[in-house]
């Protein structure tokens, strides 16, 4: 798969940044506006699969990129799992409890853990549509060989 | 606000309509993808904005895979002369659907009308909910704290699926 | 009531297709087009007439909301959806490779 023009590339360059940013953005602000883990997990993985599609698959170096894609989420879900676990341990000893102070609805650092869920769901959302993605360009690749 | 789900609802099934008839593979996708982007409208008129985000972004990483599956393709699709195995697949169709329409009538007399909306059970999810959760969003009050189990059960889901496309499209095995 | 009968019928287009057509791309649009009824299914029993979307302001609460409970549901399907998706599309980008055909009945007919 080859790289666009100039132009597409030059865009892409001043935008894939921005919508990195207001992804991160939506996946933070979670428990307060609209969106969340998932909504800005597959953000994040549209910033990336438009640098794929605008610089050509040569330009990375795709199987080395989907190795560590594929270690994120695996991480990410077991961080979330062990998220879920530590409500057994600490407070209630309840699975899925919230048991960090909730602080003032409304600010940034409020609602305990579900802060962390976010961004480990987020995190976790991003990495395997990413890694489904470069999968299938990589078969695509192999073919043509 | 009915009207105007109604007349959406009408626009995605032309679209869904034209996507199975369409004989270039192509403008079928391209058909398909007006009833993804006609649910977002859908989403917002019917005050659910972390829908259409998450709607707006998905449908458009689908409609980039399966461009990406068809381009590679013939594109045409092949139409065979009418014959009788056609028939007996036209007429289980119409069989299907019309039991299908039977269970309607029968569920549609239990249904409220749009907009009456009875919350016996979400009631416990809205009030007070913000001092036990702490979340002023109530979805994501939901999704991770009321039912956590149902987001644990959903990312497994997404793994096994992530796991599922890297096993079909392995050509040769890995090394080292 | 007519907005569920327009969804029930978006429903059965998406089962008509599944039944009738026999190209593999057109099956999976198809199971995409049910799956989508689904959705819109879930948030027309969540509205409510006069509800404001779920989010609390602290300083000036609304008493009517609407029904937080079907969003959080079909906010995690649509990410399944996604992947699910996405899975049948690499088999059959799978199939296409080894039969180069998307028509259900040559498949079946070059196998014997």
């Amino acid at each position: 798969m080859n790289g666009m023009t100039v132009i597409v590339k030059k865009t892409t360059q001043l935008i894939a940044g921005i919508i990195f940013l207001y992804g991160i953005y939506i996946i933070l602000h979670g428990h307060l506006t609209p969106g969340g883990g998932f909504a800005g997990g597959v953000i994040l993985a549209g910033a990336f699969i438009l640098l794929i599609l605008a610089f050509g698959s040569d330009f990375l170096h795709l199987v080395r990129e989907e190795r560590g894609s594929t270690l994120y989420e695996n991480l990410a879900i077991l961080i979330v799992l062990f998220l879920a676990l530590s409500g057994l341990v600490a407070g209630a000893g309840i699975f899925f409890d919230n048991w960090l102070p909730h602080g003032t609805p409304g600010e940034l650092v409020s609602a305990g853990l579900l802060p962390l869920y976010n961004i480990f769901v987020g995190i976790e959302v991003a990495a395997s549509i990413l890694t489904i993605f470069l999968a299938l360009v990589i078969f695509k690749e192999e073919v043509l060989k | 606000m009915e009207l105007a789900i109604s007349i959406i609802t009408g626009f995605m099934i032309l679209g869904a309509l034209y996507a199975i008839h369409a004989r270039d593979l192509l403008s079928a996708v391209i058909a398909g993808g007006i009833v993804g982007y006609s649910l977002v409208i859908c989403f917002l008129l019917l005050r659910a904005p972390d829908l259409a985000i998450v709607q707006i972004v998905v449908e458009t990483i689908t409609l980039i895979i399966m461009v990406a599956v068809v381009l590679d393709s013939s594109r045409v699709e092949a139409y065979g002369k009418f014959d009788s195995r056609a028939w007996v697949t036209a007429g289980t169709a119409v069989f299907i659907l019309l039991i299908m329409f039977w269970f309607l009538r029968i569920a549609s007399s239990d249904l409220a009308p749009l907009g009456d909306h009875t919350v016996r059970m979400a009631d416990a999810y809205m009030n007070g909910a913000v001092e036990r959760t702490g979340s002023v969003n109530l979805v994501t009050g939901v999704v991770f704290d009321f039912r956590g189990y149902d987001t644990l059960g959903e990312a497994t889901v997404l793994v096994t699926a992530v796991m599922g496309v890297l096993t079909i499209l392995r050509i040769k095995g890995r090394k080292g | 009531m007519t907005a569920y009968w327009l969804c029930f019928v978006l429903f059965l287009t998406g089962l008509y297709g599944v039944i009738t057509r026999r190209n593999l791309v057109k099956i999976a649009i198809s199971l995409s087009v049910m799956e989508f009824s689904c959705f819109l299914f879930l948030a027309l029993t969540g509205y409510r007439e006069g509800g404001v979307a779920p989010i609390v302001d602290v300083a000036d609460p609304v008493q009517t909301y609407v029904d937080p409970l079907p969003q959080a549901m079909v906010l995690t399907a649509i990410v399944i959806g996604l992947a699910t998706t996405a899975m049948l599309m690499a088999v059959i980008i799978r199939i296409y490779r080894k039969y180069g055909t998307f028509d259900i009945r040559e498949i079946k007919n070059l196998r014997g």
